[in-house]
């Protein structure tokens, strides 16, 4: 029989070994892990502009779905210090689960509108899009209501998104919220009909299809008519954001549909104080210029100008209806969309 | 000669069956996990499923399978019959090169067939100028978003899974019965349809299945193409609703038809036996072709690597051509390379190395039922969709890590850590339980054509059960392990889901990447990404081609 104190002290070793060649650089400097359903390239600016201005480091992985299965899973051994997403239902998803922690923060309560984040804060907005109509360029429309999109007018001409993505389920949510299910529902068949081509791909394949004679209108997010009229996405796109005219439609009497990407603390947050640091960052000045600025979506902070190309879209008149209410009613408007059969 | 099997040797073998038995349970595990998600019950899903979704469901996911199936038969047994029985100009190349589809993943397909032939791509723009038209509003062609579109499409990347496992059947067992035939004076089409197909059906059984159980679990191309299968509709009801014991049901019932069609495409073949021929079988003596047979042939074999490959592969150089001018090429391209590199190869490893205890304890086994069990239930991982597989295994591997940490932390001072999950161990054990069918079923066909005799000789001659699987099997079964290998590793590439979910911190692939690009919008900044997936999954289906060929 082996002595085992050797055995052990070379468990030890080799456990240490693997531990160091691991985790290097975890013990210098501070660090923050970031799980984000945000896509890398849209949050990449924000964070290299944070980690020189603190000296933080930030991890990150991008889960498009099953981060909230993540985390859960991962319990209190969780590294991940803030969570993002980017929209309203699945940020509260993240809050119902119970995977967030409430946060006091003077930073945070005095930059974002109280109805921009949760009471207790438990969530937090940190930018705003809206969901806006393209139409071709020719077309005589300067106002649009969200009700318009069911007119019989349109038989044939309108391009969307899928019924299920949560940029969609937002908008019948918040329709749902002003003038209850069943009215929903029979615009939700209108639109239907009106539809030029399956709902599905992306908001800019709205454009595309435009430019293409697919369709003459569609509704997609405010940021993409930046991103692509700012040739960011190279000259085809341009193409695509140029082939089309931008109205912000509202609902009758109220505004125009907004959602917002936005961020929490988890509940385990191992760096508890460096990821609020973070999230008050996205919210400074400079921070929320860069959302206006390389991404092209309003700030949430009052008094940071929008990006001149977001602008010239004309004043965002944002609708009146609570963001909570719209995550509650987001299954009822998902089982809606299946009912009317809206992506067959 | 005869003799009594002496009990000591299915004693021997033992630590193989009970080997299997394990890594069976191991990859059975996630479904254990969904069957108790599914357990926690889901209020009033199915009544508004059954009146709302699964028409639609279960009528294009019919549709799509049939389709698809329907094609990938097609096209994979044709070309395999006349790249193996028929000789013609350029045959060597197309024999190879018919492998090449398989490096193009399904979603990168759709967005670049997408592109290409939308109103506003190349070939819609050239043809209205070739007929004068100016704007696409007066003349359009049907929209590629289609069902026909996703059939087509996915059929003309997933065939080489049939064309392979063909191509080999009739290259080696086939090859004897064949030239009888020949000799006996049967015509052309009749030793394709009374020897050739009947002979390849375990062959053609099993691409198709391999085949379809992708389309079937497709969700990004299927989804990006309107067509709403039962794997959007989990998708769905989980992501968008956020009811996962709801989607957990949907899955698991679509296991339960997958199994059923498989064990009843096994049961209607019960009675066939294919014997393996004890005597080295020699290559078959291909027919030459002339004229219009010749060129007939040559068409019938480019098509679907024009369509499945060359199309659009070109299209990615173009789109990278363009990106890399536009914004050049990010640096954390070699990276993601090198990540991309390192997890496929370790998995493939480890998927090879069980998939070959599994096959071999089902040839120890011989039919005996923990054996076989063992095999089936090696191969579940495949008939899920990528995505419920990952949450399935999730909890388990967080679970392990738990434990590891506790012990770590009980005897060394190290700052706490997920050990699995946070260093990519977690990612290699998931593809592991994903793609072990695979392995285990190109090694099992490897197996079949070793007859029995063989290991007779060599448990007689006092060999162990592990000796005569390095000294007598590995050597004449490595071919049929290089291919699954090959196969799995391409796979793995591509995959998708289970590494978006599982992946650690700060870790991206080419598919990560790509996935990140195209959910945002920015297709074009993936080409690059796309590019070298295809490059790289390149590699590996060329030394298929080429190791099958001196087969």
């Amino acid at each position: 029989m082996k002595p085992s104190t050797p055995l052990r002290r070379s468990v030890q070793i080799a456990l240490l070994a693997g531990t160091i060649g691991l985790s290097s650089g975890a013990a210098f400097g501070q660090e923050i892990n970031l799980y984000t359903t945000r896509e890398p390239g849209l949050i990449k600016t924000l964070i290299d502009a944070f980690t020189q201005a603190k000296g933080v480091k930030v991890n990150t992985i991008f889960v498009k779905d099953g981060l909230a299965e993540r985390v859960e899973a991962e319990g209190d051994k969780s590294p991940a210090d803030v969570l993002m997403t980017v929209d309203i239902g699945n940020l509260i998803d993240l809050v119902d689960k119970k995977l967030t922690q409430p946060v006091k923060s003077a930073t945070l309560e005095s930059a974002i509108p109280a109805n921009l984040r949760g009471a207790g804060g438990e969530w937090f907005s940190l930018s705003l899009r809206a969901r806006v109509l393209y139409a071709a360029k020719d077309l005589d429309v300067s106002t649009f209501t969200y009700e318009n999109l069911s007119d019989p007018k349109w038989k044939g001409k309108v391009c969307i998104r899928s019924g299920q993505h949560p940029y969609n389920t937002a908008l019948f949510a918040a329709y749902m919220v002003h003038h209850g299910a069943p009215k929903t529902e029979e615009w939700l068949k209108g639109l239907k009909t009106n539809l030029a081509r399956k709902a599905g791909g992306g908001d800019r394949e709205v454009a595309r299809d435009i430019l293409g004679g697919i369709c003459e209108i569609g509704i997609g997010n405010s940021y993409y008519v930046g991103l692509m009229r700012s040739g960011k996405g190279g000259p085809d796109q341009q193409k695509w954001g140029d082939a089309i005219k931008v109205v912000l439609p509202t609902f009758e009497g109220g505004g125009t549909h907004v959602n917002v990407s936005g961020a929490a603390i988890a509940r385990n947050a191992p760096n508890k104080a460096a990821a609020i640091s973070f999230v008050e960052y996205l919210v400074s000045d400079e921070a929320q210029k860069i959302y206006a600025q390389a991404n092209y979506e309003y700030p949430v902070k009052a008094g940071v100008a929008s990006d001149p190309i977001i602008a010239a879209l004309g004043p965002l008149k944002v609708d009146s209806i609570n963001l909570v209410e719209i995550a509650k009613k987001r299954k009822e408007a998902s089982i809606l969309a299946e009912k009317v059969g809206f992506d067959n | 000669m005869y003799f009594v099997k002496p009990k000591r040797h299915s004693f021997k073998n033992r630590p193989w069956l009970v080997a299997s038995a394990a890594i069976a349970g191991f990859v059975a595990s996630p479904v254990v996990v969904l069957a108790f998600l599914a357990a926690r019950g889901s209020d009033g899903l199915w009544t508004h499923l059954a009146a709302n979704v699964l028409p639609v469901a279960l009528h294009d996911t019919l549709i799509l399978l049939l389709g698809v199936g329907v094609l990938v038969s097609i096209i994979g047994t044709c070309t395999a019959w006349l790249v193996t029985t028929c000789e013609f100009p350029g045959r060597r190349v197309l024999s190879w090169a018919l492998l090449l589809p398989l490096s193009v993943p399904t979603y990168i397909i759709a967005y670049a067939y997408l592109d290409i032939l939308h109103p506003i791509g190349p070939v819609q723009t050239a043809l209205r100028t070739a007929l004068g038209i100016d704007s696409p509003r007066d003349f359009r062609l049907p929209d590629v978003r289609s069902m026909a579109g996703c059939i087509l499409l996915l059929g003309f990347v997933l065939y080489p899974y049939v064309y392979l496992t063909t191509r080999a059947m009739f290259q080696t067992q086939a090859a004897g019965l064949i030239e009888a035939a020949r000799v006996l004076g049967t015509r052309k089409a009749a030793l394709f349809f009374r020897v050739g197909l009947p002979l390849a059906h375990p062959a053609i059984a099993v691409g198709v299945s391999l085949a379809l159980m992708e389309a079937l679990n497709d969700i990004g191309a299927s989804e990006f193409l309107g067509v709403r299968t039962l794997s959007v509709s989990i998708y769905t009801t989980w992501v968008t609703r956020s009811d996962l014991p709801g989607a957990a049901q949907i899955a698991l019932v679509m296991l339960l038809v997958v199994v059923l069609l498989v064990l009843a495409e096994r049961w209607a073949r019960r009675h066939r036996r294919y014997a393996a021929s004890t005597k080295r079988s020699h290559p078959l003596k291909r027919v030459p072709l002339r004229g219009g047979a010749a060129a007939g042939a040559f068409v019938v074999c480019i098509v679907p690597i024009l369509v499945g490959f060359v199309a659009p592969a070109a299209y990615l150089v173009v789109e990278s051509v363009k990106r890399v001018r536009f914004s050049g090429v990010s640096p954390a391209i070699v990276q993601e390379v090198v990540n991309t590199v390192t997890v496929s190869l370790a998995a493939t490893v480890a998927v090879i190395a069980l998939g070959l205890v599994v096959a071999y304890a089902a040839r120890l086994g011989r039919g005996e039922f923990l054996s076989t069990a063992s095999v089936r239930l090696a191969s579940l991982g495949y008939a899920i969709p990528g995505t419920v597989l990952a949450i399935g295994i999730l909890p388990l591997i967080t679970g392990v890590d738990a434990i590891i940490d506790d012990v770590f932390q009980t005897f060394l001072d190290v700052p706490s850590r997920l050990w699995i999950l946070g260093s990519g161990t977690g990612l290699v054990i998931a593809y592991t339980a994903r793609f072990l069918a695979i392995s285990v079923g190109g090694i099992e066909a490897g197996f079949t054509r070793v007859p029995a005799s063989l290991d007779d000789a060599s448990r007689t001659l006092g060999k162990s059960a592990g000796s005569t699987l390095s000294r007598v099997h590995l050597p004449l079964i490595r071919p049929a392990v290089a291919a699954a290998a090959l196969l799995v590793f391409v796979d793995i590439m591509k995959e998708l889901p289970v590494t978006l979910l599982l992946r650690p911190l700060n870790f991206e692939t080419l598919a990560t990447h790509l996935y990140g690009e195209a959910a945002r919008g920015t297709y074009e900044e993936a080409a690059i990404a796309a590019l070298m997936i295809v490059a790289a999954g390149i590699i590996p289906v060329a030394i298929l081609g080429r190791a099958d060929r001196n087969t």
